[in-house]
C-alpha cells in the first residue's frame, strides 16, 4: 500500500467515472467529476434528471449496483481513507457513521414494519454498541433535536402513522445518530409540501451549524440551492460544467448550461382576458365526501371531506389556479368538475347543470372538457402509438374519416411543438417533457372549451417546465380556452393564472385575482404558503402542519 | 416489432432449454397432426390399371380392384394386396396400422412384445402401440389447446369485469368463484360423465365448467390495478365507453400475466383428460388415449412396454410444456425485461433509474 499525503479536505473526489454495463455496451453515467468538500461547508450538486448527480452521491458510499456499475477511473478520499474499491469492512465503518445519507422518499426509506425507536436504535447498536437503555435516551434526544413533536409517544409509532415531513425528520435523526462528519442529502425535500420543505431545510441548516458537519446537497431546485449552499457544482450529462460560490453563480453564471438553467424559471404573465367573458364551467357548493365505515355492518360513521362546499367559476379565456398542499382536495375538485368523480352540488357547463347526467348523455360533452394529468409516464397507454393515443378521442366522437383524423392528429402534434412523424412512435421513445406535450395534444385535438390541468409541470425538469408553461399560455391565447390549473408550485401558478383559489382541507381559504393574492394575502395560511414557496421561509404558525 | 417485443423474444431464446423444448414440441405436434399419413391401415397412394387412388381421402369398394365385396376395401387382406400388386403398385405409410387396426397375425397372444412389425408391441386387444401413441398424442394436445383457449377467454372476460367494475360486482363474483372452486370437481365430472355419453366436445364442456377460474384472479388483479391509472382516467375523460377502455387500454397489460400462465394451464388440461381416461370416464371406448394406455399398463403388468411407453410419453410431453412455460415466464418477467431495457437505453437516464432503484431498496 502506498502512503498517501494527508488530505486537507474532508472529502475529495478526483476524476470520478461511473459506467453501467449492459449487454448493449457500457453507458457512461459520470464522466470524470472532481470536487472537494471542506469541514462544515455545504456543497450543492445541481442538475436535471439524468445528469448523474445521484449516481455521484451514491458512489461516495459505494452504494451503486455493483458489478453492473463500475468505476474505470477516479478516486474518492474521505479524510485519509480511499473509499473507491475499499473492502466491505472499511465501508461499513464509514457508512452511517462518518458519512450519513438521507433519501428523497421518506416513505420507502423507512422500514414499514419497524417502530421508530427500533429503526434509530439500529444505527446506535451497530456503530456505538450502546445498551438498550442508553440507546433509548439517545434516541429521544435525537428526536427532540429534529423537532418531532411528542417524541416519547412517537417512539413506538410506525412510519405510516407519521406524516411525510415527520418521516423525513426521523430519517434525519437516524442520519445524525452517530454525529457524522458529512451528511449526503439526496433531494431531501422534493417529495414534501412547500411549507414542510421550508421547515426541513431550516432544520438541516440549524443542525449543520450546531454539529459543524459538512452537507452535500443534491437537488434540482435552484431555490433550495440559493437558500442552503455555500458552493455549487452544476452537473450536466455526467460532467461538472461549472463550480462556483453560490453568490457568484447566481449573479454571473459563466457556462451556457448554467445560464440556461437559471433562466429556466417559469416567467411571463397570465393573459388578460375580459372580465365579463362567459362562464364555461362553474360549480356551487360542490362536495365530495368519502364515507368512513366501521363495525360489522359497515355503517357509515363519518365522512372524509375531500371537497367541502367549494364554489368555483371559470370564464372563457381565463385560468383559475388552484393551490394547496397535498391532501387539500385540489385534484378531487378537478375530477369532480369533469364528472370523473361522484360529487354533490350543481356543476354547470356552459350554463347547463350536468350533475347527475348518465354517462351516455355526458359522452357528447366529453370532447368539450378535457384533462391533462401530472405524470406523463402514467397517463399515456404504453402499448398504443402516439397517433392512436391522440386520435382515440376523434374516433370515439366520430369526428372525420380516417384521413381527416390523421391530418388533425398531425396538426395537433405540430401545435404542441412535435414533428408530425412522431405519431408512428410509442410513448416510451419520448422524454418526460415530450410526453406531456403528447398528453396536451390529446386534449387539444378535440377542440375543448375547458381543460383541467392537474399539476402538468410537477414531474418535469425546471427548463422543461418553463417551456410547457409557455406552450399552455400560447394555446390558451389561440383558442380562447378556459383552464383550471391545479398546482402546488406557486411560481408556475403566478405565470399562468389570472385568478387563484387557495385550498386547505377541502375548503377554499382565500380566493381572488392572482396579483392581489400574491401581493396582499389576507389569510394567515396563504401568507405561510407564499413565504414557504417563494422564499423557502419556515413559518411558525398554527395554520401550517408539521 | 416494438423494442419490448424484441427484448422478450431475446429473453425467450436466452432460455436454451425452453427454446429447444418449444421447437421439439412444435415438430412433434405438427407430425402428429398428419397422423393419418404416418400410421394408417390404408396405403397412401395406389396405382391400379393406370388410375391413381387415394385411400386416405376416399373410400373405395373392393370391387374397384377386382374384389368381390361392395364394402370398403380391406387393404391389409393378403388377397386384396395380391389383386392390387398384380395390376399396379401401392405405397404404405411407415407404420401400416391405424389406432384401431387389430393385428390378427400376432405370433403370441396379445399383448405382444415389441417386434419388427409392432415397434412398441401391441396392447391387450392386438392394436399397435406406436399408432395409438401418435393418435393419442394428437388428441391430448388438441384437447388441451382447445380447453386452454376457451378457459382463457372466459377467465379473462370474467376477471376483467370483476377487476374493472370492482365493488359489489367484484365481491359477489369472488364469493361465487370461491364456492364453485370448492365443489369436488372429479366426482362431479365422473357423475356427469355417466349421465351423458362422453364425446370429445362433451368432455370439453364438462371440464370447461371448472377450468375457467384459473386465470380470473390474475386478470382481476391487473384490472384492479389499472383502473385507477391516469391513462384509464384520460380515456374516460375522452368519453370512451367501459368496453373500449377494458379492451384497448387495460387488456394489453393483463395479457402478460395471461400468457405467462397459459402453458401451465395447457399442462393441467392434458393431465385432467389423461386422469379421466385412466379411470375410464374419459373419451369413448376405443379412442386412442394416453390415459387408456396407462390403464392397460396397470392391468397388464406382465407387459411392461405398455405402462412404460405411456409413462415416458406423458412425462416427456409434460416436461417439454413446463420448460416452454418457464421460457415464456422469463420472456415476460418485467424484472429481466425492464432491467435490460433500461441498461440498453442511451444516455444516463438508465443510470439514474438504476441508482434510484438501489437507493429505494
Amino acid at each position: 500500500m502506498t502512503i498517501m499525503p494527508p488530505n486537507p479536505d474532508l472529502l475529495s473526489v478526483r476524476g470520478l467515472r461511473v459506467d453501467f454495463r449492459s449487454d448493449a455496451g457500457a453507458t457512461q453515467a459520470v464522466k470524470g467529476v472532481s470536487f472537494d468538500i471542506q469541514k462544515g461547508e455545504t456543497l450543492a450538486l445541481v442538475g436535471e434528471s439524468g445528469s448523474g448527480k445521484s449516481v455521484t452521491a451514491l458512489s461516495i458510499l459505494q452504494l451503486l449496483p455493483y458489478p453492473m456499475a463500475h468505476h474505470p477511473a477516479g478516486s474518492i478520499r474521505f479524510r485519509d481513507t480511499e473509499l473507491l474499491g475499499a473492502d466491505e469492512r472499511t465501508l461499513r465503518q464509514v457508512r452511517g457513521n462518518r458519512i450519513a445519507m438521507i433519501f428523497q422518499e421518506p416513505m420507502t426509506s423507512l422500514n414499514p414494519l419497524h417502530s421508530i425507536e427500533r429503526q434509530i436504535n439500529e444505527t446506535l447498536f451497530l456503530h456505538k454498541r450502546l445498551s438498550t437503555g442508553a440507546a433509548r435516551t439517545r434516541t429521544l434526544e435525537l428526536l427532540r433535536l429534529v423537532g418531532l413533536p411528542d417524541p416519547e409517544k412517537r417512539l413506538t409509532a410506525y412510519p405510516h402513522e407519521l406524516s411525510g415531513g415527520q418521516r423525513q425528520r426521523v430519517m434525519i435523526a437516524m442520519a445524525l445518530a452517530n454525529e457524522p462528519d458529512l451528511l449526503i442529502a439526496d433531494e431531501p425535500t422534493t417529495a414534501l409540501d412547500v411549507t414542510i420543505q421550508a421547515q426541513i431545510l431550516a432544520l438541516l441548516k440549524d443542525l449543520q451549524s450546531r454539529f459543524g458537519m459538512a452537507l452535500l446537497l443534491i437537488t434540482h431546485d435552484l431555490g433550495v440551492v440559493r437558500k442552503m449552499a455555500d458552493r455549487v457544482c452544476v452537473m450536466n450529462q455526467g460532467e461538472i460544467v461549472e463550480q462556483a460560490k453560490v453568490d457568484d453563480l447566481f449573479i454571473r453564471p459563466r457556462h451556457a448550461y448554467t445560464q440556461k438553467l437559471l433562466s429556466a424559471e417559469p416567467r411571463g404573465n397570465p393573459l388578460n382576458p375580459p372580465d365579463d367573458a362567459a362562464e364555461v364551467m362553474a360549480a356551487d357548493r360542490l362536495k365530495v365526501y368519502f364515507p368512513i365505515k366501521k363495525g360489522l355492518l359497515r355503517r357509515t360513521v363519518g365522512h372524509i371531506k375531500a371537497v367541502d362546499g367549494v364554489d368555483v367559476a371559470v370564464r372563457r379565456g381565463h385560468t383559475v389556479g388552484v393551490v394547496g398542499e397535498s391532501g387539500s382536495g385540489k385534484t378531487t375538485l378537478g375530477l369532480a368538475l369533469l364528472r370523473l368523480h361522484a360529487s354533490e352540488g350543481a356543476i354547470r357547463f356552459d350554463g347547463t347543470d350536468i350533475q347527475g347526467w348518465a354517462p351516455k348523455r355526458l359522452r357528447g360533452l366529453r370532447r368539450e372538457m378535457q384533462i391533462v394529468f401530472q405524470d406523463p409516464y402514467g397517463s399515456l397507454s404504453p402499448r398504443l402509438s402516439v397517433g392512436q393515443i391522440i386520435g382515440e378521442g376523434l374516433g370515439i366522437h366520430g369526428i372525420g374519416d380516417s384521413k381527416e383524423r390523421e391530418a388533425m392528429v398531425a396538426r395537433a402534434l405540430e401545435e404542441v411543438g412535435l414533428p408530425p412523424e412522431a405519431r408512428n412512435r410509442y410513448p416510451h421513445e419520448f422524454s418526460g417533457g415530450q410526453r406531456q406535450r403528447i398528453a396536451i395534444a390529446r386534449a387539444l385535438v378535440l377542440k375543448p372549451k375547458f381543460v383541467v390541468l392537474d399539476e402538468p409541470t410537477s414531474a418535469l425538469d425546471m427548463s422543461v417546465q418553463a417551456q410547457i408553461v409557455d406552450l399552455l399560455r400560447d394555446i390558451q391565447a389561440r383558442h380562447n380556452l378556459a383552464y383550471l390549473f391545479i398546482s402546488h408550485d406557486l411560481r408556475v401558478v403566478r405565470a399562468l393564472s389570472s385568478h387563484v383559489m387557495v385550498m386547505k382541507d377541502g375548503k377554499v381559504v382565500e380566493q381572488g385575482p392572482t396579483q392581489r393574492i400574491f401581493e396582499d394575502p389576507r389569510e394567515e395560511y396563504t401568507r405561510a404558503l407564499l413565504a414557504a414557496a417563494l422564499n423557502l421561509e419556515a413559518v411558525e404558525s398554527p395554520a401550517v402542519r408539521t | 416489432m416494438t423494442p419490448l417485443t424484441r427484448r422478450r423474444l431475446a429473453n425467450f431464446k436466452a432460455n436454451r432449454r425452453g427454446f429447444w423444448s418449444f421447437w421439439i414440441f412444435l415438430v412433434l405436434f405438427f407430425v402428429s397432426l398428419g397422423a393419418e399419413f404416418i400410421a394408417n391401415d390404408k396405403p397412401l397412394v395406389i396405382e391400379y390399371e393406370n388410375h391413381y387412388y387415394w385411400p386416405v381421402f376416399n373410400a373405395y369398394p373392393e370391387t374397384t380392384f377386382g374384389g368381390e365385396f361392395e364394402t370398403e376395401t380391406d387393404y391389409r387382406d393378403p388377397y386384396v394386396r395380391d389383386l392390387i400388386n398384380s395390376k399396379g403398385w401401392m405405397v404404405w405409410p411407415p407404420i401400416p396400422y391405424s389406432y384401431r387396426t387389430i393385428n390378427y397375425n400376432l405370433p403370441v397372444p396379445a399383448p405382444a412384445p415389441p417386434s419388427a412389425d409392432n415397434w412398441l408391441g401391441t396392447d391387450d386387444q392386438g392394436r399397435d402401440v406406436v399408432a395409438r401413441l401418435i393418435y393419442g398424442f394428437r388428441i391430448s394436445v388438441l384437447f388441451g389447446l382447445v380447453l386452454t383457449a376457451f378457459s382463457s377467454v372466459i377467465g379473462v372476460a370474467a376477471g376483467a369485469v370483476q377487476g374493472y367494475f370492482g365493488g359489489l360486482t367484484d365481491l359477489l363474483f369472488q364469493r361465487f368463484i370461491e364456492i364453485w372452486q370448492g365443489l369436488p370437481t372429479l366426482f362431479l365430472l365422473i357423475i356427469l360423465a355417466s349421465v351423458v355419453t362422453p364425446t370429445f366436445w362433451w368432455l370439453l364442456g364438462l371440464l370447461l365448467l371448472f377450468s375457467w377460474t384459473a386465470l380470473v384472479h390474475v386478470v382481476r388483479a391487473e384490472f384492479l390495478r389499472a383502473r385507477n391509472l391516469d391513462y384509464v382516467r384520460a380515456a374516460k375523460a375522452l368519453g370512451a365507453g367501459d368496453v373500449t377502455i377494458m379492451v384497448r387500454h387495460v387488456l394489453p397489460n393483463a395479457m402478460v400475466a395471461t400468457l405467462t400462465f397459459m402453458p401451465f394451464i395447457l399442462n393441467g388440461s392434458i393431465t385432467t383428460l389423461t386422469a379421466l381416461d385412466f379411470l375410464g370416464f374419459g373419451l369413448p371406448p376405443g379412442s386412442p388415449s394416453l390415459g387408456e394406455l396407462l390403464a392397460q399398463g396397470k392391468a397388464n403388468l406382465q407387459a411392461p412396454w405398455l405402462g412404460l411407453t405411456a409413462f415416458f410419453v406423458l412425462a416427456i410431453m409434460l416436461s417439454l410444456l413446463i420448460f416452454i412455460g418457464e421460457a415464456v415466464r422469463d420472456a415476460f418477467d418485467p424484472r429481466k425485461t425492464i432491467a435490460q431495457m433500461s441498461t440498453a437505453m442511451p444516455g444516463e437516464a438508465a443510470a439514474a433509474t438504476a441508482a434510484r432503484k438501489e437507493a429505494a431498496e
